[in-house]
Parts: structure tokens; sequence; C-alpha cells
């Protein structure tokens, strides 16, 4: 054993693991019902919960996160236990049923899980330690090499790499569930989704909506963990801080997060649900089990995003270098902060609209229920308040990255600095007043549609200024082309299409013909594309020798970039053209008379050469790792400070501290510096201490 | 740089012509179906034409520096200093405020206009139900047609006063453009006037459940004699059922949207089957077992919570609020299913 490789080891435990949990699982089942059922929940759901657990514990042994997800497990169990008993004592029928465990006590058991995670992993030891009068060191040292990633960290860039890594391992997943639904949609009628088919206790057209559901929510969890990976990483070093401020918050919200990952597996397998990811009653009034493992996932995912967004608004209140004012930010820095004021202050609300149908179905208060004087419109407010901002958090820090390596391949000024970093400002706060442009079909007032269609307009503006001075940034320049370079020019088109379809659905007359079609689900995959994920392939690229002291390979690079872009091209123009002519949103299967099949074999086979894209991509990333080409210093020639001490970074970022001196990205101007090192340019911390900011403690 | 405006000046305005030909001769939208689809088309080219121009106003300044202004080889220095322009800003800032704000004018205009209401306008009351569409139609005598074909006559404003059963749908026909979400508990409407005759599908846009994907049902505009010719037939047909309970029962239970759940031929469903009902011996949730008979039908349909068939724990009939007749009508036509 001693030799295997370490993922070998994962590998083959997770199998095993897999295949014990199925056969306790299908043992229990048949134990309460007496029927063996090799497709359904039960079976499925231990497999999973043993197969993760069991794949880190082959890599990792048991400690960081195997023993987090150990507790989970136990945890789950013990809470859905302990409802389960009470309820046979107060004497209730239906204790169990078809997914073992009662409503109640998966959401229960779900709850104690998370919590019990946090304990395992570790990442409220200190704190623990604390409550009892005893001071822990904020120092840790971490391990060396790979391993320190799997256990809780306070470094920043270590939990920015995880968050990415997170990111990236929930794209695959999520992705991974598109490519089943589309090769399901490349043509008409029913192929392999059939009614026939059972599978978690649910048919081929219910596993469509679970997994066109899934894949909603896993991808916007993951761009949630991809902009927290990339301001974790960068945000700190970028205004000269040793850590984020609160280097201990700042893990918890990293390690939330993983829990929520697994609720999210298991509601595909406790019957799944079918909303989408918009969760709306009635029909999530009535969704199986599934609906609550969703519900829960996205309240503890909300939960990291808020607590992140605290902690990177404090950081740069907080600890900024000497000489950094607010207009000598850099502009990444602008875009982080716009975006967690939206996350810190909006997120609550789709935590609470989620919880109000919660307690509808567990408390049975009639928050949705017309039937019993409630009203289903309501939702749709509360949801969309939050989930209009939400989708600036997901593009902001993009739209920021694209900012901040343009004038680095350029070597020009971004063109009006001070504009850009307003028009972030601007997008997040109108951003707050248009949420109803979601509901102009919904039955809302017929009146009130119109100022939201004015409020929606109007973040065309700000949107405007960045791509005019973008445009002006590259006018005149010296552009080179690297591969991060090549995802900043992508972002900048698809972001482009995006943003020029959202204007159509702002004219309600025209998204009343527009909404809920393949014309809206194309417009958004632009705008998400353009402003997260070309933006965070560019940021992998161009920070990867900061972490790593090696860059990833230039060619396969490429290769990514020119598979990649036309193929996204052919798919959501494909989906826009589809949508006008009649495909409406989230059908598992088309009327053949309109003709779209055609079309949809080729958008599917534009989604598998994406998808191949991808795999390239993580293939080049974990082998540069170790095989690529070493890059140690000022690879891009960048101003930035980070880029002006070795790679890879010490673990308190600057060995000497810098001081601020000149502008940002003044390239071009003779003999001009951004920072200057010296003993005296740190404000705010002594290095041998902890910040100054930290939690109050007695 | 002059002679670089000049150029990319060109290639904007080229590509703008272009790229607004290639949409619009595209045929992009369905064909024009109704009154309102005419509207909406029009606001629709003035989008094309926008996006035309700001995509090539973007795209084409950047493909061209991409071009022009890429760095040669061997060049190791930066660029000409620029860091920005207040002016220029300020331009970009202050001309598309306005056009942004000239086209949510011309939308608000353009709402107007499709929501133009014509006093005379047939009302046809929608039902929708996971997962069928019912349609009634205006009462002659008390006697009301309900079909699960949306039939129109072309050329008159009909007034869709829509609700659910259920959860929420969403009342679409791409030919006509406009759609409107369905909603529980509350009465929504839409206003269409059909203008080219043909047949089309009544779509449910909203996402409702398992078959929301087939929630589809023929929508047929005919000239207005046939639409009345049909009318009379179908007329004829509500008036002989509504002489028997059991054609009432089975006319209530189609504008319920019953079927949609328990099948008539003993085929399985989301409920238990009508087939062969009454007599039948059921087993319950609690364990018991009950031989079905009239009083229990009765209590089924008033309080479907009340005792659960086996098997049929996860799936909750809503509460209908039928009349002591209505009842006895639904349990005579229920009868006759064996
Ligand atoms: C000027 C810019 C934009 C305008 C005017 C605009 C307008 C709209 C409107 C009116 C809708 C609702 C359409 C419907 O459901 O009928 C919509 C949907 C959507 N937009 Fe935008 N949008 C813009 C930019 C963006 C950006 C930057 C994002 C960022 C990711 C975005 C993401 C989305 C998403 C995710 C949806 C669909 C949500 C859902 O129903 O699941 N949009 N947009
Ligand atoms: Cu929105
Ligand atoms: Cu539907």
């Amino acid at each position: 054993m001693r030799n295997i490789s370490p993922v070998w080891k994962g590998l083959l435990l997770l199998v095993i693991a897999g295949a014990i949990g199925y056969g306790i699982g299908l043992g229990l089942d048949a134990l309460i019902s007496g029927a063996l059922n090799t497709s359904g929940p039960v079976g499925a759901a231990f497999a999973i919960l043993f197969a993760v657990t069991a794949f880190f514990f082959g890599i990792y042994g048991y400690r960081g996160i195997t023993r987090g997800l150990v507790y989970q497990v136990v945890g789950t169990l013990l809470g859905a236990l302990l409802i389960t008993g009470i309820r046979a004592l107060m004497g209730l029928d239906n204790i169990f049923g078809v997914y073992l465990f009662s409503e109640p006590a998966w959401v229960v058991g779900a709850l104690v899980g998370v919590v019990s995670f946090l304990f395992g992993v570790g990442v409220v030891h200190d704190w623990v330690q604390w409550s009892r009068g005893i001071d822990t060191p904020e120092h840790h040292a971490d391990e060396p090499g790979w391993e320190k990633y799997f256990g809780v960290s306070l470094d920043h860039k270590v939990i920015g790499i995880q968050y990415t890594i997170t990111a990236l391992v929930l794209i695959a997943i999520g992705g991974t569930f598109a490519m089943i639904f589309r090769t399901e949609l490349a043509a008409s009628q029913l192929q392999f989704l059939t009614t026939e088919l059972r599978l978690f206790n649910q048919t081929g057209p219910q596993i469509y909506n679970t997994l066109m559901s899934l894949h909603g929510i896993i991808m916007i969890i993951s761009i949630l963990l991809g902009i927290s990976g990339i301001m974790n990483y960068a945000v700190p070093f970028l205004v000269g801080a040793q850590d984020m401020a609160f280097p201990r918050l700042n893990a918890f919200a990293y390690w939330v997060s993983v829990p929520a990952s697994v609720l999210m597996l298991l509601s595909l397998v406790l019957g799944g649900f079918d909303t989408g990811w918009t969760g709306y009653p009635p029909l999530s009034a009535r969704a199986p089990v599934g609906m609550q493992m969703f519900f829960l996932g996205v309240f503890t995912a909300g939960w990291s995003s808020i607590l992140g967004s605290l902690n990177v608004i404090a950081t740069v209140v907080r600890l900024r270098a000497k000489g950094m004012s607010a207009m000598r930010l850099p502009i990444l820095v602008w875009a982080s902060v716009a975006t967690s004021i939206i996350a810190l202050t909006a997120t609550q609300l789709i935590g609470l609209s989620f919880q109000l149908v919660m307690f509808q179905r567990l408390f049975g208060m009639p928050f949705f229920d017309a039937a019993r004087g409630g009203n289903p419109v309501l939702f749709q407010h509360l949801f969309w308040f939050y989930s209009h901002p939400a989708v600036y958090v997901f593009v902001l820090p993009g739209l920021g990255v694209i900012s901040e390596l343009l004038p680095v391949f350029v070597r020009k000024p971004l063109f009006g600095y001070r504009w850009v970093a307003m028009s972030s400002l601007g997008i997040a706060l109108v951003g707050f007043t248009v949420w109803a442009h979601h509901m102009f079909t919904s039955g809302m007032n017929e009146y009130l549609r119109v100022p939201f269609m004015y409020s929606t307009l109007l973040v065309a503006v700000p949107t405007g200024v960045k791509f005019f001075s973008w445009v002006a940034t590259m006018w005149g320049g010296k552009i080179e082309t690297p591969t991060p370079m090549l995802f900043v020019l992508g972002a900048i088109i698809v972001f482009l299409m995006g943003g020029l379809t959202g204007p159509p659905n702002a004219a309600i007359a025209l998204d009343l013909h527009l909404h809920d079609t393949y014309w809206v689900v194309g417009h958004f995959h632009d705008t998400i594309f353009g402003g997260f994920v070309f933006p965070f392939f560019a940021a992998i690229y161009y920070w990867f020798p900061k972490a790593t002291g090696r860059r990833m390979n230039e060619f396969w690079g490429k290769v990514h970039f020119w598979m990649m872009t036309p193929s996204f091209f052919v798919l959501t123009l494909g989906m826009m053209l589809i949508g006008l002519r009649g495909m409406r949103r989230r059908i598992v299967d088309y009327d053949p008379a309109l003709g779209f099949d055609f079309a949809q074999l080729i958008m599917t086979i534009g989604g598998y050469l994406i998808a191949l894209s991808v795999l390239i991509f993580i293939i080049n990333l974990f082998h540069s790792i170790k095989h690529g080409e070493k890059a140690e210093g000022n690879l891009w020639n960048s101003r930035s400070p980070e880029w002006q001490v070795p790679s890879p970074m010490p673990v308190h970022n600057y060995d000497v501290p810098f001081e601020v001196v000149g502008e940002p990205y003044d390239y071009g101007l003779k003999d001009s510096k951004y920072v200057e090192f010296s003993p005296n340019g740190q404000k705010h911390i002594e290095f041998t201490t902890e910040p100054e900011v930290q939690p109050h403690r007695h | 740089m002059r002679r670089h405006f000049i150029i990319v000046g060109i290639l904007v305005i080229v590509m703008s012509v272009l790229i607004y030909i290639g949409l619009d001769s595209a045929g992009l939208m369905p064909v024009v179906a109704s009154a309102q689809a005419v509207d909406v088309d029009w606001m629709w080219n003035l989008e094309v034409i926008a996006m035309s121009f700001l995509f090539a106003l973007i795209v084409a300044p950047l493909t061209y520096s991409l071009i022009v202004f890429r760095r040669r080889k061997g060049d190791t220095t930066d660029a000409e200093h620029m860091e920005g322009n207040t002016r220029l800003e300020i331009a970009w800032t202050i001309v598309p405020l306005f056009i942004v704000m000239a086209y949510a004018y011309l939308g608000a205009i353009n709402l107007a206009a499709t929501q133009r209401v014509d006093p005379q306008a047939m009302v046809v009351r929608v039902t929708g139900l996971q997962w069928d569409w019912t349609f009634e139609y205006p009462s002659v005598n008390g006697v009301t047609v309900v079909s699960k074909e949306l039939h129109l006559p072309v050329g008159q404003q009909v007034l869709f006063r829509m609700t659910s059963n259920d959860v929420i749908h969403s009342f679409w026909v791409p030919e006509f453009r406009l759609k409107q979400d369905v909603v529980p508990g509350r009465i929504t409407e839409l206003r269409i006037t059909p203008t080219l005759e043909g047949s089309y599908k009544v779509r449910c846009a909203e996402l409702c459940g398992t078959s929301h994907a087939f929630m589809e049902n023929p929508v047929i505009i005919s000239s207005q004699e046939e639409f009345d010719a049909w009318f009379d037939v179908a007329l004829d047909e509500a008036v002989t059922a509504s002489q028997t309970p059991e054609g009432r029962g089975q006319a209530l239970v189609s504008a319920n949207g019953c079927a949609a759940c328990h099948s008539i031929n003993g085929a399985p469903g989301i409920g238990p089957t009508w087939f062969g009902l009454i007599g039948r011996t059921e087993e319950l949730t609690d364990g018991s077992t009950v031989v079905v008979d009239e009083a229990y039908v009765h209590e089924s349909i008033s309080a479907p919570q009340a005792k659960i068939v086996a098997g049929f724990e996860n799936q909750l009939m809503p509460t209908y609020s039928f009349t002591e007749e209505q009842i006895a009508d639904i349990i005579a036509y229920i009868t006759t299913l064996r």
C-alpha cells in the first residue's frame, strides 16, 4: 500500500466504501419498506456519503476534511435518528418513509451534519478554546506541499486556492449534469430519460428536472466560490496586507461551503427537486425531500458568502499599505468591495425566502399558499431582491480581473481609472432597484412594471462605461496576447453579447415574448461566461506562476481558448435563436414540429467541445504544478506589488512591506513606480504579532 | 491617429449595417398571428438596431486595435502613456443615458399599445393545471362550453381570464408573442387579437413539474363562420350532457382537470384510478382497508386529506369547493366507469 499514489488509494477506497454504503442503505431500506429497491434513494444516499468520505480518507488519512466528513455523516444520522425517535414517542405515524427518514428528520439531520462537519474539520477549534479561556496562537505552521489544502489553514493564499479548486470540482460536477441533459436534448422525443426510467425514485423527466435544477445551483455556488477564490487569493497581497482581517473567520467561511456541496449532492438522490434554481412555490412546496436539501445547501453556501464578503470589506478598509488611498487601489480591489457590499447585504433575502418555504413545508405556515391566504408572487419579490443583485456578485470580480489585466498586456494605463472604479459601485447600487424585471409576466401590478424597466435600462450606462474604457485602453497600445490576455479578450466580447441581449428583456412587452425561453438562457450564459468563466480562467493562467513558481503550458492554454470560444458562441447563439422561435426554458423535450432538431444537435456538439476544452485546462493545470516551465520572477512584467517579489510568495506575503508611491497602471510613464519596498511601509501591522484587527475575546 | 479614427469609424458603420441586414433577413421571430405581435416585433426591430450598432461600436475598434496596435517582435517598450479623458468619459456616460431613457420611454409606449382594450372582447376563462389547459367559453342559457382546444375567431379581441388549480403555469402562444403567468389564488388577464388563421399551440412557459414540457394544447384560429359552427356543435354536446347527472359530472371533471391525476381506464397515475372505483377495496396509509362507496368518494372529494390510499402519501390532492349537487354529479359520473 505504501507506494500507491494517494489519489489511486482514494479512488480505490471510494469504490469500496461506495459499495458498502450502498449495501447498508439497501438493507435498511429493505428492512423498513419490505422491498428491495435497487435504484432507490436510500442506497444511493448512503453510497454517496460513504464514498466521498472514503475518498478523502485514502488521500489524506483521518484528519482535516476527512474528519469533517465523518462527523457530518455521523451528525446527520444522529440528528435524523433523534427526530425520528421524538416522532415515534409522539405517536406520529410515517416515522419512516421512502427516503428512510421523514422530511423533518432529514432537515434536522442535515443541519446537525453541517455543524458537526465544522467541528470535525477543526475550524472552530480556536474559538472553542477561547471560550474555555485558553489562548491560541494565530500562527499555525502549514504542512508543506499539497497536504495543507486538505485541512484548516489560516493563510489567505491557501484558502484562496482551496476555494478555487472547490469551484473547479463543482464546475466539473455541474458541467457533467449539463452534458447529460444536453445529450437528451440533442434530438426531439425522449431518448434515455424516458418515462419508464426509475432512478432515485424519479422518472426520466423528473431526473431531467433535477439535473437541470442542480446544474443551475451548483454552477452558481461554484461561481460564488470561484470569486471568493480570486478575492481571497489576490486582495490581501494587492493591498499589501499579510492576510485577511479575520483569518479564522476566513477559514470558517471556506469550510462551510464543503458540507453545503455535500447537501446539494444529497438532494439529487433524495427524490430530487423539480423547480429550477429559482425554487418558486407552490411547486417547491410540493417537491420531494430533495427540495429541503437544496434549500439547506443554498442557506449554508450563503452563510459562506456573507462571512467572506465581510472579511473582504474589513481587509480593504483596515489593512491597506501606507499610501494606498482610495484612488490608488488596484481596480480588482474596487470590484471586490462592490461585490462584497452586495453579497453582505442581499444574500439574507434568498435565505429568508427559502426559509419561509421550508417552514411552510415543515410547520404548515402558509406564507405562499394561496388557498390559505398566502401569496405565491411575494416569494418572487423576496427571491429576486437577492438574486438580481447576485448576478452582479457573479460578474463584478470578473470585470475587475479584465480591468486589472488589460493594462498589463496592452502596456498602457487603464483608461479612466476613476470611472471604471465608480462604475462598479454604480452597478452595485442600481442593481438593487431592478429585481422585478424577472417578474414582468408574474401577475404583479401592471403599472409598477414600468419603473423597473427604467431602472433596468439604467444599469446599461455604468456597464457601457466599462466597455468604452476597455476599448480606449487597447487603442494605441502595444498589445500582447499570451493565454491570460486571450481569455480577457474573449471575456470582453462574450460579456458584450450578454450585455446587449439584456435590454430587449427590459422592454416589457418584448420580454413577455422572451421570458422563460432559451433566449434568456442564452443571455445569461453569455453574461456569466463573459463576466465570470472567461475572467476566472484568465486569472488562473495569470496568477498560477505566483502560486507555484511555474507557468501553465502556453500551447495547451491556447488550445483551450480556441476550442472553447467558438463552441461557446455556437451554443449560446443557438440558444437565443431557438428561444426567439418558441423554445421554452427548462423542458426535457420539445415539439418536433418546431424544427429545432438540427440546431439542438449542433448545440450539443458545441457543449461537448466546451467540456473537452475544460478537461484540457484541468489536465494542464495539474500537470504544470510539477512540470511547468519555471517562472519565479515578474513573468508578465507587471507593476503590481505581488510581482515585485519572487514566486511562490512566502506565508505572510511580503518580507519587507511596501509603500505606495505612484499610480497602479502608469505603464509607459518613465521612471514611475507603483510601490516601493521599505521597512516602514506597512501601516497597520507589526510582523511578529497578530493583526491589530482581531476578534474580541474573553 | 486621425487616419485610424476614420478607418474605424467606417468599419463601425459598415459592420452595423451588415449585422442589421443579417439579423433582419434571418426572420428570427415566429409568424405574426396577432395584432399584439406586430407591436412586439416593432420593439424587437428597434432593439436589433441598437444591438447591431453597439456590437459594431465595441468589436470593430477592439479588433482593429488587436491587429494594428499589436506588439511588434522584439519591441520591449511600453506604449504611449495616456490616462484618460474626462470629457470623453462624460460624453459616454451622458449620451447612453439619454439613449436608454429614450428606449425605456418607447418601451412604455409599446407596452401600452399591446394592452389596448376592446370593450367588445370575448371573455374566455382559462385554467392551467398539472399538466393540461381548459378553456371555458361564455355561457349560453346557463350552459357552458368547456374545451381542451382553444378555438378562436380571427379578428376579434379575446380577454383571457386565467387561473391555476395547483402551481404556477404560463400561457404562451409564440405566434401571439405575449405571455402571462397563471397563478393559483388569483386571476390574471391577457388580451390577444388573433389575426392569422391557422393552428398553433399554447405552450406552458413556467416550469410546473414533471410533465411541464408536454403541457401543450392546440389553438385553432378560424374564420368567424367556422368558429360559430364549431361552437354550435360544442354547445349542443354541452346541453345534452347537462341533462344527465353523469354528463354534468363529466363536464365538471374535465373543467377541473381531475384527469391529470386520475385515469378513467385503470392506468396508474398520480392519484388512484377511477376505473372500477365504486366497490373496490382500498388499503389506507394507516393500514386499515375500506370498501369504496358513495360516502367514501364524497369524503375524498370534499376533504381529500381525510383518508389517503397507501402508496399516495407523497401526493397532495387540492381541495375544491363543489356544491353538494356537483359532488353528486361527479359521483354519478365515476359510477359509470367500470
Ligand atoms: C445591461 C445589462 C443587462 C440587462 C438590461 C439585463 C436584463 C435582464 C432581464 C430583464 C432579465 C429577465 C429576463 C426574463 O427572465 O424574461 C434578465 C435575466 C437574467 N440576467 Fe440579465 N441583464 C443584464 C445583464 C446581466 C448581467 C451582467 C448578468 C450577470 C450574470 C445577468 C444575468 C442574468 C441572469 C442569470 C438572468 C436569468 C435569471 C433566471 O431567470 O434564472 N444579466 N436579464
Ligand atoms: Cu436581473
Ligand atoms: Cu408548465
